[in-house]
């Protein structure tokens, strides 16, 4: 399979990009980041390789396999519902920017 | 099927209203859904936070096998299809209150699926409500605004908290539906115990999307309010709501798609997010949580043991000690109520019982803002006095000033019929005696009942009791005064 592995390039023909810009500034707001102008052309391409490589797994016949969320075959380990932590909140805020009153304290957010 | 009576009259015709519900009910656990700090209400800021729930880098979720338990249970309460195969997803978004980033729910592969709520409105009819899915999930923690000019001041205490979704179908047609259902669901929560339904504190809050649409057509655009803790705010809310929507509609505009707020000092809802800004959340299994899986035996045990739910309950009281289906209604809208109820009513007229107890006892309770746990009355001293007006040592009308007594200083209502010299009399000698003395004072009065005015019996009958100061039994004096007009 390894014959068929596109190679890993930066400068990829954007013709063939599925990642457009418009997907790249939905992504840089969901993901509360600012993309610079003079990348996006380059953050298509990237990323586009990188959907294209991934994608190879397409090649896998899936027709008959059940969608899974976890391959260990392991169950899901519990807990008995006991309160062992808490009580500390200079702990909680110790690396805080800022806090008050042991509240955190962040700039002013309102939807 | 459109139920013509929830019909809403508009300018330009009759609109049906479309409501679902999405009600969040907090687990009553003492720790939190992955973590083992308190889930208790009211301690001091970031008190109940471990790292986990700040999301310390490195911290991992262990799920609470009690919150499970609970959900499954609140799943069987309402007859849904119990998954003994979910999953826990990453539901992404970015807000102060969320420290992870993500909050932990269920997408997918809930644990609870299909079920139904039969609802009972107040005309004494019911109705199912289908229920989509129930899953579990983590709340978020509090966001203070008022605090500072230009800072919002976080709490995490309810960070990671159990919560229980409840997904109701678009199924109710009114306010009064949606009222009704969320009354319901809280009773059913209490019963199981799986929910406090503490509303004021947050326990239980309900998100309404409520659309309309000309009956038989397709379904409108709906809107979703968020967040409403009161039945009343819920009612009103979906009003104010289905009013506007019809306004605009009529008017000639659209409904946009979107997250509206009600705001109870105006009654009214108002915009929060619309459409465009509308959260895309990609979901994708939590990979720090292996799949849930129950067993089928452990699930069948949780449905032996679940208790008697308020359905049940009211068809018992219905069945077992004659009451109305009001009464039955009123009496098992809470386990504690119908707790008390059945202690008053052992062995006694059950039915008078609940009369006394809806009526008299939730009257007077209501006046001095008790609740049913501070009555001064115990159901003992109810059931007697009730048991005193049927051997007859008191009459209906005497046993309320007796209860009255009771109400004051909590006493036994032997004791009260005994040191105020209650005891109806009986006697029919004494009884004669009033009734002579009332007829020979009324001499008059005598000639026209005897000369065909059949209403003065009514008169002679109040004098007598009057004469007895109320404690003659009516049911001596009427028999006794019957045969001496007549003779």
């Amino acid at each position: 399979m390894s014959d068929k592995t596109p190679d890993y390039n930066p400068d990829h023909n954007s013709d063939h990009n599925v990642i457009d810009k418009t997907t790249i500034h939905k992504i840089a707001k969901l993901a509360r980041i600012e993309i610079a102008p003079e990348r996006e052309d380059a953050l298509c391409g990237e990323l586009s390789t990188i959907i294209s490589w991934v994608e190879q797994l397409g090649e896998c016949d899936t027709a008959h396999v059940e969608p899974l969320a976890s391959v260990t075959g392991h169950s899901l380990p519990m807990r008995d519902d006991v309160v062992t932590s808490g009580d500390d909140p200079d702990a909680v805020l110790s690396n805080a920017p800022e806090g008050a009153s042991h509240f955190f304290v962040v700039p002013k957010v309102v939807e | 099927m459109t139920d013509v009576s929830s019909l809403i009259e508009g300018r330009t015709g009759k609109w049906e209203v479309v409501i679902g519900l999405e009600v969040h009910a907090q687990v009553s656990s003492q720790a939190k859904l992955f973590s083992g700090a308190s889930a208790a209400f009211g301690a001091g800021p970031n008190e109940h936070v471990s790292l986990v729930d700040a999301a310390m880098p490195g911290m991992l979720p262990v799920i609470n096998q009690f919150c499970v338990e609970q959900a499954v249970k609140t799943g069987l309460g309402l007859n849904a299809e119990i998954n003994l195969f979910s999953i826990f997803d990453r539901k992404n978004y970015f807000y102060a209150d969320l420290p992870q980033g993500y909050q932990i729910s269920q997408f997918k592969q809930p644990i609870v699926g299909e079920g139904s709520i039969t609802i009972t409105l107040a005309d004494g009819s019911t109705r199912d409500i289908g229920i989509e899915r129930l899953h579990l999930e983590q709340d978020a923690g509090k966001s203070m605004h008022d605090q500072h000019p230009g800072k919002s001041y976080i709490d995490l205490n309810r960070s990671g908290v159990a919560l229980m979704e409840i997904v109701s179908r678009p199924d109710m047609r009114s306010a009064e539906e949606a009222a009704a259902y969320v009354s319901k669901l809280r009773a059913i929560l209490r019963f199981l115990g799986t929910c406090d339904g503490n509303m004021e504190q947050g326990s239980l809050r309900a998100d309404c999307n409520v659309s309309v649409r000309r009956p038989g057509d397709e379904l409108g655009t709906r809107t979703e309010t968020k967040n409403l803790n009161s039945i009343r705010f819920i009612a009103q809310a979906i009003n104010s709501e289905v009013a506007r929507q019809i306004e605009i509609i009529e008017d000639g505009g659209t409904i946009d798609q979107e997250t509206r707020l009600f705001d109870t000092s105006t009654g009214q809802t108002r915009t929060m997010r619309s459409k465009e800004d509308a959260h895309d959340y990609r979901y994708f299994p939590d990979p720090d949580l292996l799949p849930l899986e129950l067993d089928a035996a452990w699930v069948e045990t949780l449905r032996q043991s679940l208790p008697e739910l308020p359905d049940a309950l009211r068809t018992r009281l219905m069945d077992e000690f004659g009451l109305s289906a009001y009464d039955a209604g009123l009496i098992s809208e809470d386990r504690d109520t119908a707790a008390w109820y059945e202690a008053a009513a052992a062995g006694r007229d059950a039915k008078l019982v609940a009369n006394w107890m809806t009526v008299e006892l939730f009257g007077a309770l209501n006046r001095m803002g008790l609740d049913l746990a501070d009555s001064p009355v115990s159901p003992d001293q109810l059931g007697k006095l009730v048991e005193r007006i049927g051997d007859g040592t008191i009459s209906g009308r005497i046993a309320k000033d007796v209860f009255a007594i009771m109400l004051e200083d909590g006493a036994d209502p032997d004791q009260v019929i005994e040191e105020k010299g209650f005891k109806q009399v009986s006697d029919t000698g004494a009884i004669e005696a009033m009734i002579d003395t009332v007829l020979a004072e009324n001499t008059d009065k005598v000639d026209e009942y005897r000369g065909g005015k059949d209403k003065l019996f009514g008169f002679f009958v109040g004098q007598v009791m009057k004469a007895s100061k109320g404690q003659a039994n009516p049911n001596v004096v009427n028999d006794l005064l019957r045969s001496k007009l007549n003779s």
